[in-house]
């Protein structure tokens, strides 16, 4: 299979364009947060609609349709966010086609080394935030999302780049379609609740001293549309998770002789599992939910970028492609 | 101060009895509860955490008794609190094993609380739907009932029951999502089996491996009879090695492709092997053995893992006898296919002990399958087995196999050679074809190469069990995580408006018995569905 190098240079540009124009998208959602006026209005305005949306206590005949607001005049600030959502949308469209045409040049599922691996991963978190925002007003929080997936793809591109190359033997399977692309979905929104569980934690400081983070504070949505959006987010990405581990146990089978050996992905991946299911059941516990739910989240986020970095670069185990 | 007991307090003293089993409930709840789950889910975490960040020892032998003597004392006391064994350590199995109990005792009664539910109706309409998180209440013209009649049409696929109320008043109430329970269960049932039958895999699995020529020779065969045919075995805690599963292989071929790169594109060997009643009919069957193509047969599984070089030599020693042997050498560097190894050989026709240990050879030193020399410095520039050659060190003396210490078959004993009891005769490099002469009139030709394949036999009779519970236990967590049990109840009551026309008042309620949002969007439409539906009635 002989790898295509037109079309894997064009691959390596829109990859780095796409990277680039988050950047640029990043800059524009940081305008916004900072001279926005919508943080704690945005949040409470969605919280009101939605008890309408959901026939709230009304004594009269109809429940009343949910009615959009006199629109408001936009200000600058939301202008340029609404110009950053455009932008990010075309740095997913960049990004897709950065991965597709690294597929087409190889011949094979734009999965197999640690670089292709991450710039998934993160396209897989931009797709998820950019429907996060179609159901939240959480627009100006992007920049926050995009952070970490411009330092991802940053750390991908240069030190762990990989120039496009056939698989080796042990990848040589259609395992690696449905476990890696498993895997980089779940990893990839796990990212998402990780940094709304921070900004949970953020906020209920706030709150409890407004004098801690008392300028970012109060600019931050409510803390149950964090709460939501990490619940959410979470449980979508758990069985998706599961799936994963479940399907590299069954090539694990096929491809080193045993289902499940405790190799460090596996065990780190086993250890993440553990944390997001005690996330999942300290939100059905009373004195968890909450604050501690968050933490309990954030620590299942290191786990996961534990496993992605540390895991694949520092110990020895089977699955060290990088 | 004297206590202020009220006299009509029963007074009992606790015998021991009574206190034994106090202590006995509440450390069951204890455990049973959702916080002890939570924090054994946590220990569980944080005990596997070293298991990925220290060599263990069955994963890696060498590396750990490696990094137990450069730590000193504190590898060692690691070793002793067993964290190069996390998996099999007391601790690790004391935190999962409570969470089993935890598991179980949270199961049994949610079991029986599930069954109950399963047969109950519908729970009693509340009194004020008002206070519902969710409530819509209209007058229509439909009497109630059609209203009712119309709610039932559209509720279908709710459980749902209709009851009377006072003074004409009547109700619906319709809960659903009864799945949500089911899923939960099949998850955690699934999760206590994908874990009894793991526990017992450890028991009755094992796994060996075993290297062969592959060339189809003696030398490429293999028999599963016993442990003694292989080079390295790992048996579960209950396997003896007695009754392995009878088979046959051999290996006829092996081949490698690489990219120009040097990357391996693909590793295979083309075997035949016998199994069940072909043994005793004595049929081979071909199979082409691949990475992540295992051969399965009779429940076990023949893994293809590594493969290497074996150089062949013949020595010609001064009275004219040869021998001719190849043995495995083994790969030093994976990318370029450098190996090596060390073939060794006795001199023939000497029944002294003690001259035979004068004269024994060893051809040591390292084989490149694709040579490249820099300078005298021989190293490989591929894994392709194109222009094979070898650098030799040839050893004579005593090779210390009468010593009674085993010794590696890729290595020569150093202490031999720093004793002086084995010395160095000659060192060159040779391609295929060339020899060597020794002082005494020896020759060592480097003949060819043949090349080995390292398999592992596996056998594990629990593991479709785990896969089924595994199945199970992710088909319920769709269930516990995407399904919602949510209740709803339609009152009607008839009324008399002030013109003395009839009409009926409708009230829905609604209530989420989970902590997931979203079911708003649908009480609202349910809600909608009903209050228009019947204006619409004729």
């Amino acid at each position: 299979m002989p790898v295509n190098e037109t079309l894997s240079q064009y691959s390596d540009w829109s990859y780095t364009t796409a990277v680039a124009v988050y950047v640029f998208a990043m800059v524009f959602f940081l305008v916004e947060q900072s001279f926005g006026r919508k943080g704690r209005q945005a949040a409470a305005r969605t919280r009101s609609r939605e008890l309408v949306g959901a026939g709230g206590p009304s004594t009269t005949v109809t429940p009343s349709t949910s009615e959009e607001r006199p629109a408001q005049p936009r200000t600058r600030a939301e202008r340029i966010g609404r110009m950053g959502v455009a932008l990010t949308v075309l740095g997913a469209l960049l990004h897709l086609a950065s991965l597709v045409l690294r597929g087409l040049a190889t011949s094979r599922a734009p999965w197999g080394n640690m670089y292709e691996y991450i710039a998934i991963i993160c396209f897989v978190t931009v797709v998820t935030w950019l429907v996060v925002l179609r159901k939240s007003p959480v627009r100006h929080l992007s920049a926050f999302v995009l952070l970490p997936v411009v330092i991802l793809m940053f750390v991908g591109g240069t030190w762990l780049y990989t120039i496009a190359a056939p698989l080796q033997p042990a990848l040589q399977s259609y395992w690696l379609v449905i476990h890696v692309s498993a895997a980089a979905v779940g990893s990839g929104i796990f990212l998402i609740p990780g940094v709304a569980s921070l900004l949970y934690l953020v906020k209920a400081r706030n709150e409890k001293n407004p004098a801690k983070f008392a300028r970012f504070g109060p600019k931050l949505p409510a803390l149950d549309v964090l709460d939501r959006i990490a619940y959410r987010t979470t449980v979508f990405a758990f069985p998706v998770f599961t799936f994963g581990v479940l399907c590299g146990a069954v090539w694990a089978e096929a491809a080193w002789g045993r289902f499940w050996g405790w190799d460090p992905k596996e065990t780190v991946a086993f250890i993440a599992w553990v944390i997001y299911a005690a996330y999942l059941h300290s939100r059905a516990t009373a004195g968890w939910r909450g604050n501690r739910a968050a933490v309990i989240n954030v620590i299942g986020f290191a786990a996961t970028v534990f496993n992605l970095f540390f895991v694949n670069l520092v110990t020895v185990g089977l699955h060290s492609y990088a | 101060m004297t206590s202020t007991v009220t006299p009509e307090r029963k007074q009992y003293r606790p015998t021991p009895a009574r206190r034994a089993l106090a202590f006995l409930r509440n450390t069951w709840r204890g455990l049973t509860s959702m916080r002890t789950a939570l924090v054994l889910l946590f220990l569980l975490a944080l005990a596997a955490l070293p298991g990925a960040l220290l060599p263990q020892h069955d994963l890696n032998e060498p590396k750990t008794r490696e990094y137990i003597a450069n730590h000193g004392w504190w590898g060692q006391l690691l070793d002793r609190l067993q964290f190069f064994d996390v998996y099999s350590s007391v601790w690790f199995s004391a935190i999962y094993l409570l969470l089993m109990v935890s598991l179980v005792g949270c199961l049994a009664p949610r079991s029986v609380e599930y069954v109950r539910s399963m047969r109950a109706k519908p729970v009693l309409t509340p009194r004020n739907l008002g206070r519902l998180p969710h409530h819509v209440r209209a007058e229509v013209d439909a009497d109630p009932d059609e209203v009712l009649a119309a709610a039932d049409r559209r509720l279908r696929g709710w459980r749902r029951v209709q009851r009377d109320e006072t003074e004409g008043t009547r109700s619906i109430s319709a809960e659903r999502g009864y799945l949500r329970e089911t899923g939960n269960l099949f998850f955690h049932f699934g999760m206590l089996g994908v874990i009894v039958a793991f526990a017992l895999g450890a028991m009755y699995s094992y796994e060996g491996q075993v290297i062969v020529f592959a060339d189809g020779s003696e030398a490429s065969e293999f028999c599963n009879s016993g442990i003694y045919a292989y080079d390295s075995f790992n048996p579960g805690l209950r396997v003896d090695g007695t009754e392995l599963t009878p088979f046959c292989l051999r290996v006829n071929d092996f081949a490698a492709t690489y990219a120009d790169t040097g990357q391996p594109i693909a590793y295979e060997a083309n075997i035949e092997y016998q199994s069940g009643a072909d043994l005793a009919a004595d049929t081979w069957r071909p199979y082409h053995l691949e990475v992540n193509e295992p051969l399965r047969t009779e429940g076990d599984r023949v893994y293809l893992l590594d493969h290497g070089f074996a150089p062949t030599f013949t020595v010609t020693f001064p009275d004219g006898t040869s021998r001719t042997q190849a043995i495995q050498w083994r790969p030093v560097d994976n990318t370029t296919g450098l190996s090596e190894g060390a073939t060794k050989f006795e001199p023939p026709g000497i029944t002294d002990a003690e001259e035979r240990r004068q004269n024994q050879l060893a051809v040591t030193g390292l084989f490149a399958p694709n040579a490249l020399m820099h300078g005298e410095i021989l190293t490989s520039a591929g894994p392709q087995l194109t222009n094979p050659a070898v650098a030799v060190d040839v050893m004579r003396g005593d090779l210390g196999v009468d010593s009674g210490r085993g010794q590696s078959i890729f290595e020569i004993d150093q202490s031999m050679v720093d004793s002086g009891r084995l010395e160095r005769v000659a060192r060159e490099n040779l391609d295929v074809g060339e020899q060597l002469t020794l002082d005494d009139g020896t020759k060592v030709r480097f003949d060819g190469v043949d090349q080995w394949v390292s398999l592992q036999v596996s056998h594990d009779p629990t593991q479709v069990w785990v896969l089924g519970f595994a199945i199970a236990m992710f088909a319920g967590l769709g269930g516990s995580l995407f399904i919602k049990r949510r209740r709803l109840w339609v009152r009607v009551a008839p009324v008399e408006d002030a013109d003395g026309k009839r009409r009926t008042v409708v009230e829905v309620g609604g209530l989420a018995r989970t902590d997931q949002a979203g079911y708003g969007e649908e009480f609202a439409k349910i809600a909608d569905d009903l209050l228009t539906g019947d204006r619409k009635a004729p």
